[in-house]
């Protein structure tokens, strides 16, 4: 339990994927202008990392890894360079089908994440969570865990960038560094902010 | 054939003009995470252009037969294909290199630069001038990769190509390596300067706020 914990807090806070690993640029240079739509958007990356990761872990370890197929009297096969492929089908899968769900059962969650959903399929933070998954070898309770983790991690630096950036809108910024250039500055400082939760063990 | 002065012309927009990191604000994703050392930059430099060029090519080959409402995915697929046979070939020559980029040749397959050119100029253009697009794109996302990889190298272990070229005695004056620069909040400093300069010098572009 203490393990599960240690591993959630890890990935929210020192391995955040976006400030440590880079993922989900994107997104997160597109649509933290207004902290609405970036809660919006960080409850829709939190859901569908939740639920992708786990079913990418059955597939893996059910079809793609070495000898995974052994009981159809395959055991040497190891087919799990299709990982790719059958990883970036199954997110863009799920994503058009919780689409379809939430807009049959909730039209007010649909009119606030609807639009941006679809963004999420083609978000690299999702692939990127399934793949290390892969890579560290997790167990399913751990992608579970690691795969919320990365979502509130991602969702805290979005909202905390598309606040910082409301303020920031007041700044007087030299020329060249306005927009973009800026916006990489500040995310420096935040990552430099999250490493400092490094020093915590647990 | 068109002349060679308009294929010069797609190749400067997408190196220089118009280059994907700092203007088109795409592909950022995994540019930073394999910029810590010069040699895997180049290589994931190399397997982007390599995935661009043709991922381009082949989608403008099919353009006229990919239904135009599961464009994305058949744009995916061809894509996620490509990578895979990046992957394997890396895999292959590159045993090294390829354990340290880890996960970010499979994260091609969700570049904003690739699937961006592929949309932007594939479905609307000739194979060969989208082949020169893709290209000029992944050259132009590689010169901006390989920089940082070398302002980071040098300032945070000073190395070059992992050869030390900072001399003994500087260190011996009280020159210190820069520890940030090796983690990830220096990516992010350097990417927001060059961006600055970038925009500082003449015949480029500028971002609108």
């Amino acid at each position: 339990m203490a393990d599960l914990f240690s591993l959630f807090v890890n990935s929210v806070f020192i391995g955040n994927i976006l400030l440590a690993y880079f993922l989900g640029m994107c997104s997160f240079i597109a649509v933290s202008k207004n902290v609405e739509t970036a809660t919006g958007l960080g409850f829709a990356v939190i859901f569908v990392l939740t639920v992708t990761s786990p079913v990418n872990w059955f597939i893996y370890h059910g079809l793609l890894a070495p000898g995974a197929l052994s009981w159809l009297g395959f055991p040497d096969l190891d087919l799990s360079f299709l990982k790719y492929i059958t990883f970036i089908a199954v997110i863009a899968a799920i994503v058009q089908a919780v689409e379809m769900v939430i807009d049959r059962y909730s039209p007010t969650l649909y009119a606030g994440l609807g639009v941006f959903l679809p963004l999420i399929a083609v978000n690299c933070a999702i692939l990127g969570t399934s793949l290390f998954m892969v890579e560290r070898n997790y167990s399913l309770i751990e992608t579970v865990v690691f795969g919320a983790g990365s979502g509130t991690g991602w969702m805290l630096a979005i909202v905390a960038m598309a606040a910082i950036r409301k303020k920031a809108m007041y700044a007087d910024v030299p020329q060249g560094l306005q927009g973009f250039g800026f916006t990489m500055i500040i995310a420096g400082l935040m990552a430099m902010t999250f490493m400092m939760f490094s020093g915590i063990t647990l | 054939m068109k002349p060679i002065s308009e294929y010069k012309e797609i190749l400067t927009k997408g190196i220089w003009t118009e280059n994907p990191v700092a203007y088109q604000v795409l592909g950022i994703c995994s540019a930073l995470a394999v910029t810590v050392k010069m040699s895997t930059a180049i290589v994931m430099a190399l397997a982007l252009t390599m995935v661009t060029a043709f991922s381009s090519m082949i989608i403008s080959m099919m353009r006229k037969r990919i239904p135009s409402n599961i464009r994305i995915i058949v744009e995916l697929a061809v894509i996620a294909s490509l990578v895979i046979v990046t992957d394997q070939i890396l895999r292959a020559f590159l045993y090294d290199i390829s354990k340290q980029l880890s996960i970010f040749v499979g994260l091609i397959i969700t570049n904003c630069i690739v699937l961006g050119r592929a949309e932007a100029f594939a479905l609307a253009n000739p194979p060969v001038d989208s082949f020169v697009d893709g290209l000029a794109n992944g050259l132009g996302y590689g010169l901006i990769l390989v920089l940082v990889a070398f302002f980071r190298e040098l300032l945070g272990s000073g190395k070059f190509f992992g050869f030390s070229v900072i001399p003994q005695f500087v260190y011996d004056l009280g020159f210190q390596d820069m520890g940030l620069m090796v983690l990830a909040p220096g990516a992010f400093f350097i990417i927001g300067l060059l961006v600055w300069l970038k925009n500082a010098l003449p015949g480029v572009s500028h971002e609108k706020r």
